[in-house]
């Protein structure tokens, strides 16, 4: 309980709440073109045979 | 309400636990010029590679190399951001500027090491990978935490870590490394001494302040100015192999040739022009110049591979 009382709230400013948004835009964007490079890439390395496989 | 929790051993470190970094910080971590020469090496290494791969792997291999370049720069900023403080270059850099802390800098750069050399690897092949890996490696580890502090022979054996990327672009069409892409390697490996030492020529100073251990700190602006000339003369010879060795056409020989004079007459310039009052001008030229040549001959072996390509 003690640790408790040693922390402090801080509420962000505009311009940390506008640069956390940025950042989040950011890694959703590079998140999603990673995904879309990996199901791109996979295609093309592996053509048709992504569906020759065993059922 | 948006709030946040800190702890005390932040609010005595009198650091803000608050990022207010925007991406385009992150994005300077990266040091996007050094990548745009390393993506040009990489790109001309693939297209001059025998055999085919295909545009959507290619561009993957390439993106790769990039991020991974990047991701060296970021760790590099970050063991670096003492004496980046200290260089007047250097010291507008996004951590001793500080809009990143030295932390994130870190972590950004370890995470997108780790995914660049795993898509490399997995989507491309991981000879590739693994000689990217190694690059990462050779500049983060050997270069900046090692060399670069401690020998004025650092950025001649650094220099390994930007003269790779041709070599993984080869190995990414290719699977080896073969004798061509070491060709490609040691155009850029003797390219990089007289390039430095004519920046470090004219920010000496700097180096000093910073206690970096640069060849003209150490021994001499006279010893440099000879070396400059010494490792021109070797670019010379190495930039015209690519003809002697059958994989580049004559006339590729002749315009390597005609860059390599422009460049010799520049180190001579610097080797024998030692006038103070110039304010460094021949030094700044062959800088300037050193950076054209590069671009200029790797454009060169790069229209030379297309053109053979195309059997024009």
């Amino acid at each position: 309980m003690m640790a408790e009382t040693e922390h402090e709230m801080v509420e962000m400013t505009a311009a940390q709440k506008k640069a956390q948004r940025a950042r989040n835009i950011a890694i959703a964007a590079v998140l999603i073109a990673f995904v879309v490079i990996l199901y791109v890439g996979t295609w093309a390395k592996l053509g048709v045979n992504v569906l020759n496989r065993t059922l | 309400m948006t709030q946040m929790k800190t702890n005390s051993v932040d609010a005595v470190r009198d650091v803000p636990i608050i990022s207010s970094a925007m991406p385009g910080d992150y994005i300077e971590l990266l040091k996007p010029r050094v990548m745009s020469l390393v993506v040009f090496t990489a790109l001309i290494g693939l297209l001059m590679a025998p055999g085919s791969i295909n545009p959507v792997v290619g561009a993957i291999a390439i993106l790769c190399i990039a991020i991974g370049a990047g991701a060296s720069g970021a760790l590099n900023m970050w063991y670096d951001a003492d004496i980046d403080a200290v260089m007047a270059r250097t010291s507008r850099r996004p951590i001793p500027d500080g809009r990143i802390e030295p932390e994130q800098a870190l972590a950004f750069g370890l995470v997108l090491s780790s995914f660049a050399v795993m898509t490399m690897g997995v989507m491309v092949n991981w000879l590739s990978a693994s000689i990217l890996a190694f690059t990462i490696f050779f500049y983060a580890v050997v270069y900046t935490m090692w060399l670069k502090r401690s020998t004025p022979q650092n950025i001649v054996i650094g220099g390994a870590a930007g003269a790779f990327p041709p070599v993984i672009g080869w190995a990414a069409v290719t699977g080896t490394i073969s004798v061509e892409s070491l060709v490609l390697f040691a155009i850029i490996f003797i390219w990089t001494p007289p390039h430095f030492w004519a920046l470090a020529l004219y920010k000496s100073a700097d180096y000093e302040k910073a206690n970096i251990p640069m060849m003209p700190n150490v021994q001499g602006e006279a010893s440099t100015r000879m070396q400059i000339f010494a490792y021109s003369v070797l670019l010379v010879v190495i930039s015209v192999l690519p003809t002697a060795m059958g994989f580049a056409s004559l006339g590729y020989c002749l315009f390597a040739a005609v860059l390599g004079l422009v460049f010799l007459y520049l180190a001579w310039k610097v080797w024998q022009d030692r006038s103070v009052d110039t304010g460094h001008r021949n030094e700044k030229r062959l800088f300037g110049y050193s950076i054209f040549y590069l671009f200029a001959i790797f454009s060169a072996l790069g229209v030379d591979a297309i053109v053979m390509r195309l059997g024009l």
